[in-house]
Parts: structure tokens; C-alpha cells; sequence
């Protein structure tokens, strides 16, 4: 349903691919490079390498001017496969903004004023102010975000949701916002504008999935400290070496200084350069899978507020439960056979179009087969269901038929002479109480029983709470039943708690509540009388079906307008960390393979018993750094993929996700370099690197 | 350190300790525990203001001492004023320090008639017992007064100690408050540690001490005539000067509060500091008391016991394999004995390995854990050189003290230290289980990873920066008194111990002159401050956060897991900042010595 958006944003697309290797090049710029510090230092050691070649050429002492080239190219590479990594991130981003952009097409507007019901003018949707009011006839493009405050239409949004029926808007209710840039296609709005130009969802979806909107967010914040620290400490090492090593020279009286590009090596070897080259990319990835579950997040922090969920407060009516009740049981009076009740319950219900009354005639089918009877020869007069009655129902054959709360129902057979047998009464309470509604059935003056209606939880719904208890989540069901019926369904579904009699006031009180507790709430919700809540909530999901100001108010939309999609925003936020977190370690963890590589072949002709330190065996100190080096830059381009798609996240305890990230990232981070830099010397020495 | 041990693991496998010796060391072990663990309880109660029945004397002298200088109790204190208050005590602490060593040919307590120190020397000594390091740049008996070592050095050694565990207590309220603005009054934690904690247990140790023969005198130097006279007697006698003093008062202090600062310049190796087994059993234990307590006040400080356990774990689990490796690497024989064919076994009546710059009196077990323990706990003291270890007898306090001090550490910075590292393992374990990290219901953000990296890294560059600086003037170069890579280690060595606050050193590098004297005051100072002042801050910032209560998602930090994590990190930002530079002294050295064995060995 979703094809034209998740289509676009395929990785493996060789087209992507050679884009972003043009990107890798174009992002050479050092104001581009001095955004991401760690790979700012490397890009200046590939400079200073550079000027060592090119003063290596005129002759002189110290390093072969080989060897400088070959580091000073493998820096570069480095250089370029942490740019490469960023555009093909951006790239999958572009793509999707360039189809969001075919819709934004100039249009003009026609101004209205609703107090004359006479049009103003006609101006370009650009010059439209927030509060203007402009008429959309079929045909037409929506030119602004806005609130429909006349007429109902049937609206194309698929430029938007993907989605390609068409949706119906109308004025006043939940179904009352527009899109700027999606078409009319019958009838006609008049819509109050209510977001400047340039500020519309469509313009704002554009900026997130291009990654121009992306902010860093605080986890990537203390990140980045933490990796520039390490960074600038990495420069403090290398820089105080050569003193080190120029003293250890005339302490021991062999060898020579450490040269200035196998310092530059070591340096960039240590500095976490293979974090610091994919951090940005594996942000901008987050945001476009997240873009691909067709979610829009308007700031990248909501989206890392997810992963730290502790409650989720859902909406009862149409995320746990289906839209309306359904009959689930016929509970006949005393002396009344069920068959008798289903048959006059089926009569009473035929001409009820509610989901309730639809329900009732089939539950009557299942169970008793009871055919559609033809009711032109018989001349029923149908009673409809009114607020002053609170019954519906037919007249047939003469005989009142009704079905209706109970009390309505007891008014009326006590009204023809009859009286409600206290076994109904008895059953009517016993339904209530286990959640259900009750509608009592009667003939004339006659109680035949009674019919359950019960909440329908939807299918699958207990797995999914499962699974977000096993993430730390706990789910809160928001009613507007009474405690008893929201008791009920509770226990089915399997929420962990629920909120009865809900009103906006306690829906904010409850959230308010949480987060005194230091818990940070999550909530999803369509209706205007949500916005408040959603307003409070730390990360808040709007439908894209709901109100405009349920939109400004929550801090996401889900363009399917699936509530549950928030078991896939917490999946993104998550996995967002944890790549973060697997590739620091990883990083951190490669060093000690790099030293025991760069260390003895610089400083054992200086002593030669640091040979000792020489666990890999290398063939020769040329090989040796060339080796880290490579494999530093190497890794880079190996990791892509994992930052584009991010860490796999299973619901499991935290001490179990760590301990095997710990062995996968830390253990393996530890391993995996040196039998890498190992294999690529091997490679060196046979193809005669010396 | 795993590929250092993998590399001498050959001739390690042959030395075995005395079993007496282990022996005693398991039954100090024991004593440590069953001291530690009710001192750790007693402490959190003097903290969190709850002084337990018995203590009510103190309590009383607590708050005169509060009221005789003005403190009202209730004054609590935002970050920025305590640590402003820290500041001031140690600015001030410097001036009466630096004071009564320039003037101390003026003042009373000179019996010895001991001449006003030098600006440099003065300077570096004041910084030194300010920041709980006590590099001792002075022969304490020739140089100080009694007067001095009293009033100026004793009375810093029951401060600094003080200071560190108040700024402690207001690290741990960072934890346990909530949406508060202030972290506690400065004044009345350190009237508090110093009246309830450190002053009835200096009493505690200093009494036994005098019984097992340390000095404690007001007296002059006395004369004596040396035992073995070079010509028999019969002409001109040789007479020997024997500084006597308050000694026993100040080793007690020196020990419990990690300073480490001798009476003598020999410090705990001087027969009148530490003159018996018993008296070394006692001293050691001293050592190691407080930072072994105070992870047990913080356990109970947050509420949860477990949580002092584990960082006790993660210290324990640093300290016990790097101890044993001092003793294996003492236990070994030098090339030279080999060459020599000397049985070097430890043996009944001898201690076997490698006994040069150790006290017999102590034997090679003692010797190496002390050395252990001291560098562990930020003390400094020693009771045999360290400059005379074998190149991995050496290398090992080199890397504890390397370590940032937070292996035990300092009383009170230890665990400052070691928790500081715990917030970053924490931040990296709550990246990988995909959760913004918490650590003790804490949400740790971009502002505490800041304060804690500087806190972290800082006395790291210090120690490398320093060394290149003295390695890169003649004056640096100047001190050093042996060629080739143990030259380089013994400055390594020293700007290890400044910049950490340990205060002990490899004694070869003749580091009295004004170079080293102005170069270790100021790593001395940037390793005290730039700790303390950004854990102050990050008391501050967390005690204002909301306490998040932990959920099924939480990252559990009392698990051995965690603690692996903690040890790791503690290791790994360790070796990676000191690996290159170990290599060019006692790694290096270490290789030609196993190399040097092999040879020697082979050869009979």
C-alpha cells in the first residue's frame, strides 16, 4: 500500500551507488569535513602526508617516498569511504524527497471569504497567509496546509501516505485536516489555511528524509564529545612519541626517530575513525527507515526518545479493539428457546445499518442459519434507533418488536403491561459487568432476552503488548467506558493497565503523572481532544487520518495510521543506539590490534627486543603500517552496510542484548584486526610491498 | 598488559612464593574485609548526618567545632559554591603549607635547627600534601622541622584526606537527590570525615605503631656512636645522627588517608616507621581501609548495597592479578644472579628472587604487595624502592597509578575516579542495549560524558605531555640517572605519580631541582583539580535531574557483566594511552630482561 515511497529507498540501486561516489568526492570540501572532527583530523593527516610525499621526491633521509605515497593514499581512501558511507545514506533520502517533490508543484489559490460566501481573488499558493481561507473544487490541488471548515470531499492523498485510495474529508471532526499538495477529486472544500508556505507537512517531510532537518540528538551529542576526547587524546600520544622516541634513539644509540608518516598512521589507526566515519550515516539511515515505515519524525530526538520508552498509552477504540462492538451471545428469558430470541433479535436488527445491528444478523446466521426473510410481502415498518426512545426496532405481522438498553426496554413492556423477568435483569448485569453491553430483545409486551455485545479485540494484539513488555515497555488502554468494561477488555487484550472513563483532562493528568515519575511516555491519537495529551507526551504519534491539530501537536505522524506502529518506531530508535554504540566498541576495541602492529615495526630499530611485541608476525615495518592502515580504511567500507541498516534488535533483557553485543562488537572488535591486518600483509609481501 | 604476561609467562611458571607469606597475606586480606565493611556503614551513617549512638562525643565535637566557625549545618550549597569552598580550603591549605616551610628557622618545634626550604622545593611540597599526592621532593628528617612536618605536612594529611571524601559524599548525593539544586556543605563534610572517620582512626593505628617501636618524640637528633667502627675503635669514633620526632602520629595519617608522605626520607623502608612485620601487616591494612570502606558507604548511600559490591568487585578484580604479578616478577632471579649460579628459590630463611632495594625484614612478598597496594591506593608510601623492582615489578604500580588511581585510589577520589569510569561504561552498555544510559536512576547525558572524559583523560595527557617535556630540556634530561630505557621509565614513572596524586617514585631520577619541582607541582595540581572540580560538577547536574526509576529495560549495573564492562574500560583507556610509551620503558626493558635470563640461564 505503501510501494511508492519504500520502492525509492533501495539500498543495493547501482545508480545510488555511483551518485554517491561522485557525493564521496564532492564532500572533498573541508567546511564539509570540518563538521565531523575525528574525520577532520584524518583529512588533515592526509594532507600533511601528501606534503611529506611531495618533499620526499626532492630527496632526503628518513621514509621512502613509496611508502609515504602508499599511506598517503590509503588515508585518503579512508577520507573518501567515510564521505561515501554519508552520501549513500543521503542518497536514499534524495531519492524519496524527489518523488515527495513531484507533488509540490506551483499552484494558485483561490481566496474566499466565508462570511460573503464570495471569492476574493486568485493568488499563487506561496502568498497565502496563515488564517486566509481559499476554495478547492474538484480537480484541484489542496494549496496549503489546512483545516476544512465547509463541504466534505473525497481527497487523493497518495502523493503523501503512498496510499492510493482516496481518503474523505469533511469539516468539523476528526477527519478535517488537509494536506497541502494532495488533489480534490469530487465536490468541494472550503479550507482555512493553517501553515505558511514552506512550512507544510509536505515541505517538512522533504527537509527530514533529505537529512537537511536532522539534528543531532543528545545520545549523538555525548557521542561525539566522548569520541573527540578520545580523539584529541590519541593526538597526545602520537605527538609526545616522538620526543619518546627521539630520546629512546640516544639512550640506546640505534635507529632513527619515529618518521612523521607512520606517526600520522598510528594516529589515524587509534582515532576512532571507523565510528567517526559512519556516525552521521548511520543517523541519516535511522531516519530514512523510519521514513519507510512510513513515519514522519519532525526532529530525530523523538525518534531517540523511542528506543527509551517506559509507557505506552493507547487508544482502546480501533487499536486494541476493532471500531465497533459485535454480538457475541443470544441469552434467552426463561421459557424463551435461544432460537426464538436470535430470530426476533435478526428481525429487530435487519434494517439497523450500524456495525452492532450488521452484527447481530450475522451472529444470528452462524448460529442458527436464519435466512434473510422477504419482508416486502409482510410490510414492516421500521422504528429507528432515537435519543429519546434509546431503542430501535420493527413493526411486523403486528407485533412490536424492539431491541434496546435495558431500562428503555423495561419502560416500554412495562408501558404494554409486561414486566422484566429478574433472570434478564440478573443477565444484563452479569454482561455489564464482564465488560460487554447489554440490549435487551422484546416482542409486544414480552422480555425474550437478552443479546451480548462485546468488544472485539483485534488479532495479534496480545502478541504485540508481549513483545513491549519484553522491550521494558508498559501499555496503558485509555477508554472512555466505565472501569468495569475497560477492566474487561484489559485482561484480554493484555495491556498492563488501563485508564477508564478518559476525558482530556485525566488523559494529561495521567502522563503528567508518569513523568514526575521520571518515566517518559509515549501516545498515539487522532481526535482534536488528543492534542493536549500529545502535546505533554514525550514522544507522540498522530495519525495522519486524525486533525490537523493533532498533527502540530504530536511529534511524529504515521502516514498508514497504524497505532500500533509504534512497536516499529521503538525498533528504529533502538537500533539507532545500538549501532551507534556496537560501532564505538568495535572502534575502541580494533586499537589494540593497531599497536601491536605500528609499534614494533617503528621502534624495533630502535630496540630490537620490541620485536617481542611483534604477535602477528608482519613481514617487514613497511607492511606493517601499511597493513593497519589499510585494514583501517578497509573496515570502513565493510561496516557500510551494518550502519545503513542499523544492529538487529530482539525484544530480550538488557544484560542479554549487552553480553552479546559485548562478544560480537568488543570480543570480535578485539579478534577481527588482527587476523585482517595479518591477511592484508600477507597480500603486501606477495605482491612484493617490502 | 595480557600480551606483556603472554610474552614472560615462560619464566614466571617457575617461581612459587613462600606459603607463609600467602598465608599472611590471606589472613590481611580477611582482616581488611572484616574491618572495612562496618567502617564503609559507619561512614555512610556519619554522611548522610545519621552519627550512630557511640559516636555522640564526636558528634559533639563536630558541632562545636561547626558552631566555633560560623557553619550552620542547613547551609547547602549549589555545585558551583562547593566547589568554590574546595578551592578556597586548598588555596589556603598551600599558603600556611608553603608559609611554615620558608619560615620554619623562625618558628618553635626546630630543634634540629633545620633551615628555611627553597621557593621550588617549598612550592612542590605544599602542592604536594594539598592534593593528597605527598611527593616527597625533601629528605624529611634533614629538611623539615618538627614544627613543619606537624603543623604543615600532619595537619594537610588529615585535610586533603578530608576534602577527598567530602567531595565524595557530594558526588554520591548527585545520585541520591533528586531535582535539587544543592549537593551538601562543603565545611561540615570535611568537619564531619575529619572528626568522625579519619581522627579516631589515626588514634586507632598510631598507638599500636608506637608499640611495635615507631617513634613518637618531641626530642632532638641524638648521637650515637655506629655499631661496627671502620678501624676497630681505636681512633677517631664515627658517630651517626639519629632524627628522632612526632613519627608514629604522622605515618598513621599518612596511611589511612592516602597520603603516603614519610617523616623519613626512606619512608616506610625506615626502621623507625615501619620497624616490624606486624607493624607493616597494620600500615598495609591502613592503606587500604578507607578506599575499601568507601565503596561500601557509597553501596549504602544509593540504597543498594550491590552496587558498592560491584565496584569493589571491579577493584578487587584489577588489583589482585597485578598484585600477584608484582610477586611473581620479584620472586624471579635477575640475569645477573643466574649468571652467577646463585640459587634464587625461596626457601626456609631465604626469600629467594630478586632482594635488591627490599628490606629483609620484609622479604619479597611484602615488599611487592605493598608496592601494589600503594600505587593502587593513590598512597604513595613505600617500604622497598620501586626503582630497584625488576623491569615487571615496576612496570605493574607504574600502570596502577597509570590507571587513573581508581583501583582503591585515594580515600574518596578513588571511587570518585573509578564511578567516573562507570559512567562511561555505562554510556557505552546503554548505547548497545539501545537505551539513553542510567546509571543509579540517573540519565546520564552529553554534559556528565563531557565533565567525566575530562576528569578521565586529562591527568592521561598530563602524564604524556609532561614526560615530553622533560625529556625534551636538559634540565628533564639532567635528573635522570640511568642510561637507556630505565632512564625513560623513571620519568615516566615520576610524572605518573604527580599527575595521579600517588606520590611515590622511582627513586633514581634526581627530581629536587626546580624543573621537576615546578613541572610535578603543576601535574600535581591539574591531576587533583581538573578531577575533583568536574566531579563537583557533574554532582551538581545530576543531583538537579529527575530520579527515573529503574524498569525491565534498565541496564542492571551490579552484575558481573557490568562489572567486566567497568574493568575493561579501566584497562582498555588505560592501555590505549599508555601503550606506547610503556613500550619504550619497562615493556622494553622487560624484554631484555626475560631475554637477558634466557641467555644466562642456558649458559651453566
Amino acid at each position: 500500500m505503501t510501494r511508492r515511497i519504500r520502492s525509492s529507498a533501495s539500498f543495493a540501486d547501482g545508480r545510488l551507488i555511483w551518485e554517491a561516489i561522485g557525493g564521496a568526492f564532492r564532500k572533498l570540501d573541508p567546511r564539509v569535513q570540518l563538521r565531523n572532527p575525528v574525520m577532520f583530523t584524518v583529512y588533515v593527516g592526509s594532507l600533511a602526508t601528501t606534503l611529506l610525499w611531495i618533499r620526499s621526491l626532492a630527496g632526503g633521509v628518513g621514509e621512502s617516498s613509496g611508502f609515504i605515497l602508499g599511506i598517503s593514499i590509503w588515508l585518503w581512501f579512508t577520507v573518501l569511504f567515510a564521505n561515501f558511507a554519508e552520501a549513500i545514506a543521503e542518497g536514499a533520502g534524495k531519492a524519496q524527497a524527489a518523488t515527495l517533490r513531484q507533488s509540490r508543484t506551483t499552484v494558485s489559490a483561490r481566496r474566499y471569504d466565508p462570511a460573503s460566501g464570495q471569492p476574493i481573488d486568485e493568488v499563487a499558493a506561496t502568498a497565502l497567509v496563515v488564517g486566509d481561507f481559499v476554495v478547492v473544487e474538484a480537480g484541484e490541488t489542496i494549496p496549503a496546509d489546512g483545516d476544512v471548515v465547509e463541504g466534505v470531499a473525497s481527497v487523493d492523498e497518495s502523493a503523501i501516505t503512498g496510499e492510493s485510495a482516496p481518503v474523505v474529508r469533511e469539516s468539523g471532526g476528526d477527519r478535517s485536516a488537509v494536506t497541502g499538495g494532495t488533489r480534490v477529486l469530487s465536490d468541494r472544500l472550503v479550507i482555512r489555511v493553517s501553515t505558511l508556505p514552506g512550512q507544510s507537512f509536505l515541505d517538512r517531510m522533504i527537509a527530514m528524509v533529505e537529512g537537511a532537518a536532522r539534528q543531532k540528538t543528545p545520545n549523538e551529542i555525548a557521542l561525539a564529545i566522548l569520541l573527540a576526547a578520545l580523539t584529541l587524546v590519541f593526538l597526545v600520544v602520537v605527538a609526545t612519541l616522538l620526543p619518546f622516541s627521539a630520546y629512546s634513539v640516544a639512550a640506546s644509540g640505534q635507529g632513527r626517530p619515529i618518521g612523521l608518516a607512520v606517526l600520522i598512521a598510528l594516529f589515524v589507526c587509534l582515532a576512532p575513525t571507523t565510528i567517526g566515519a559512519l556516525l552521521s550515516a548511520i543517523g541519516i539511515a535511522g531516519m530514512n527507515r523510519l521514513a519507510r515505515a512510513n513515519v514522519i519524525a519532525m526532529s530525530g530526538r523523538a525518534v531517540e526518545a523511542a528506543g527509551d520508552i517506559d509507557v505506552l498509552l493507547l487508544d482502546k477504540t480501533g487499536t486494541i479493539t476493532l471500531g465497533n462492538r459485535q454480538a457475541a451471545t443470544f441469552l434467552p428469558a426463561p421459557g424463551v428457546a435461544e432460537r426464538d430470541l436470535a430470530e426476533v433479535a435478526h428481525l429487530a436488527s435487519l434494517a439497523d445499518e450500524t456495525a452492532e445491528g450488521r452484527s447481530i444478523v450475522v451472529l444470528a446466521k452462524n448460529r442458527f442459519d436464519i435466512q434473510d426473510r422477504d419482508l416486502e410481502s409482510v410490510q414492516p415498518s421500521f422504528v429507528p434507533f432515537s435519543a429519546r426512545t434509546r431503542m430501535s426496532g420493527v413493526t411486523l405481522d403486528g407485533h412490536e418488536i424492539r431491541k434496546g438498553a435495558c431500562d428503555a426496554v423495561e419502560r416500554h413492556v412495562t408501558g404494554l403491561g409486561g414486566r422484566l423477568p429478574d433472570e434478564v435483569r440478573a443477565a444484563t448485569s452479569a454482561v455489564a459487568r464482564a465488560g460487554g453491553t447489554p440490549l435487551v430483545v422484546s416482542r409486544d409486551a414480552d422480555v425474550l432476552g437478552v443479546i451480548e455485545l462485546k468488544d472485539v479485540v483485534k488479532g495479534g494484539i496480545k502478541e504485540r503488548f508481549a513483545e513491549l513488555r519484553r522491550m521494558g515497555i508498559k501499555t496503558v488502554m485509555i477508554t472512555g467506558d466505565n472501569p468495569l468494561t475497560a477492566a474487561a477488555i484489559a485482561a484480554e487484550s493484555g495491556v498492563d493497565d488501563f485508564l477508564a472513563e478518559a476525558t482530556p483532562e485525566a488523559k494529561l493528568a495521567l502522563i503528567r503523572d508518569y513523568q514526575k515519575g521520571g518515566r517518559l511516555v509515549a501516545m498515539t491519537g487522532d481526535g482534536t481532544n488528543d492534542a493536549p495529551a500529545l502535546a505533554q507526551a514525550d514522544v507522540a504519534v498522530a495519525m495522519n487520518s486524525g486533525t490537523q491539530a493533532a498533527k502540530e501537536a504530536g511529534n511524529m505522524v504515521d502516514l498508514d495510521s497504524n497505532p500500533t506502529k509504534l512497536i516499529e518506531i521503538v525498533n528504529i530508535g533502538k537500533q539507532l543506539l545500538m549501532t551507534r554504540g556496537a560501532l564505538t566498541t568495535f572502534s575502541i576495541a580494533n586499537d589494540v590490534a593497531k599497536y601491536f602492529a605500528i609499534l614494533p615495526a617503528a621502534f624495533a630499530a630502535t630496540y630490537p627486543a620490541l620485536r617481542g611485541l611483534d604477535l602477528m608476525r608482519l613481514s617487514s615495518p613497511t607492511t606493517a603500517v601499511l597493513s593497519a592502515v589499510i585494514f583501517n580504511a578497509l573496515v570502513i567500507v565493510a561496516l557500510v552496510p551494518l550502519a545503513l541498516k542499523g544492529v538487529a534488535y530482539r525484544p530480550r533483557p538488557a544484560v542479554e542484548l549487552l553480553r552479546t553485543n559485548l562478544l560480537v562488537y568488543g570480543l570480535g572488535g578485539l579478534l577481527v584486526p588482527f587476523v585482517g591486518i595479518k591477511a592484508i600483509d600477507l597480500l603486501l609481501a606477495a605482491l612484493g610491498v617490502a | 598488559m595480557t600480551a606483556v604476561a603472554a610474552v614472560i609467562g615462560g619464566p614466571l611458571a617457575i617461581v612459587t612464593p613462600p606459603a607463609a607469606a600467602l598465608v599472611q597475606l590471606a589472613l590481611g586480606g580477611g582482616l581488611l574485609m572484616a574491618a572495612a565493611v562496618p567502617l564503609g556503614r559507619f561512614m555512610a551513617a556519619v554522611y548522610a548526618g545519621r552519627s550512630p549512638r557511640f559516636a555522640r562525643p564526636l558528634l559533639f565535637l563536630e558541632r562545636t567545632i561547626l558552631r566555633a566557625c560560623g557553619v550552620e549545618a542547613g547551609d547547602e550549597m549549589t555545585w558551583q559554591r562547593y566547589a568554590t569552598a574546595t578551592v578556597m580550603l586548598s588555596a589556603v591549605g598551600f599558603a600556611i603549607a608553603y608559609g611554615l616551610q620558608r619560615l620554619q628557622h623562625l618558628l618553635p618545634l626546630n630543634p634540629g635547627g633545620a633551615a628555611a626550604v627553597a621557593p621550588d622545593l617549598a612550592f612542590n611540597t605544599a602542592v604536594s600534601f594539598v592534593t593528597n599526592t605527598n611527593w616527597q621532593g625533601y629528605a624529611g628528617e634533614v629538611a623539615m622541622s618538627q614544627g613543619t612536618q606537624m603543623l604543615a605536612l600532619t595537619v594537610q594529611n588529615f585535610v586533603s584526606a578530608a576534602v577527598g571524601m567530602a567531595v565524595f559524599a557530594a558526588f554520591v548525593r548527585g545520585f541520591t537527590r533528586a531535582s535539587s539544586q544543592t549537593i551538601g556543605n562543603f565545611w561540615v563534610d570535611v568537619v564531619r570525615g575529619t572528626v568522625h572517620v579519619l581522627l579516631p582512626l589515626a588514634t586507632l593505628v598510631a598507638v599500636p605503631l608506637t608499640s611495635q617501636g615507631v617513634v613518637q618524640s618531641f626530642g632532638p637528633a641524638r648521637e650515637v656512636n655506629v655499631v661496627e667502627q671502620p678501624d676497630g675503635g681505636s681512633g677517631q669514633r664515627l658517630t651517626q645522627r639519629i632524627v628522632v620526632g612526632p613519627v608514629a602520629s604522622q605515618v598513621a595519617i599518612k596511611q589511612l588517608g592516602t597520603n603516603g608522605g614519610g617523616y623519613y626520607n626512606a619512608n616506610s623502608a625506615h626502621p623507625f616507621e615501619n620497624p616490624t612485620p606486624l607493624s607493616n601487616l597494620l600500615e598495609l591494612l591502613a592503606i587500604l581501609l578507607i578506599p575499601t570502606a568507601i565503596c561500601f558507604t557509597f553501596g549504602e548511600l544509593v540504597g543498594d548495597r550491590r552496587q558498592g559490591w560491584a565496584l569493589f568487585a571491579a577493584m578487587a578484580a584489577i588489583f589482585l592479578p597485578l598484585a600477584a604479578l608484582v610477586v611473581l616478577a620479584e620472586q624471579r632471579p635477575s640475569p645477573q644472579l643466574l649468571a652467577l649460579g646463585i640459587d634464587a628459590a625461596a626457601g626456609p630463611g631465604q626469600a629467594g628472587g630478586t632482594m635488591e632495594g627490599k628490606e629483609v625484614r620484609f622479604g619479597i612478598v611484602n615488599s611487592a604487595v605493598w608496592a601494589a597496594a600503594t600505587t593502587a591506593a593513590s598512597n604513595g608510601s613505600v617500604n622497598a624502592m620501586h626503582d630497584s623492582f625488576t623491569p615487571l615489578g615496576g612496570l605493574v604500580p607504574m600502570l596502577l597509578m597509570q590507571l587513573g588511581e581508581v583501583v582503591f585510589g585515594g580515600v574518596g577520589s578513588g571511587l570518585y575516579g573509578l564511578v567516573l569510569f562507570a559512567l562511561v561504561a555505562v554510556f557505552l552498555a546503554g548505547l548497545m542495549v539501545g537505551r539513553t544510559p542510567e546509571y543509579l536512576g540517573k540519565k546520564i547525558g552529553g554534559f556528565e560524558i563531557k565533565m567525566a572524559v575530562i576528569a578521565i583523560l586529562l591527568p592521561c595527557v598530563t602524564v604524556l605531555v609532561g614526560t615530553a617535556i622533560a625529556l625534551q630540556t636538559s634540565a628533564g634530561r639532567a635528573g635522570i640517572a640511568n642510561p637507556g630505557a630505565h632512564g625513560f621509565s623513571e620519568v615516566l614513572y615520576a610524572l605518573s605519580s604527580a599527575s595521579n596524586n600517588n606520590g611515590s617514585g622511582f627513586a633514581g631520577l634526581a627530581a629536587s631541582s626546580p624543573f621537576y619541582n615546578g613541572l610535578l607541582g603543576a601535574a600535581m595540581m591539574i591531576g587533583r583539580f581538573w578531577v575533583m572540580l568536574p566531579v563537583i560538577a557533574i554532582a551538581g547536574s545530576l543531583a538537579a535531574k529527575k530520579h527515573v526509576p529503574a524498569g525491565p529495560g534498565t541496564l542492571p549495573t551490579h552484575t558481573p557483566l557490568f562489572v567486566a564492562m567497568v574493568v575493561a574500560v579501566v584497562l582498555i583507556v588505560g592501555a590505549l594511552s599508555f601503550f606506547p610509551a610503556l613500550a619504550l620503558g619497562p615493556i622494553v626493558e622487560e624484554l631484555e630482561f626475560v631475554s637477558a635470563a634466557r641467555a644466562a640461564g642456558a649458559r651453566p
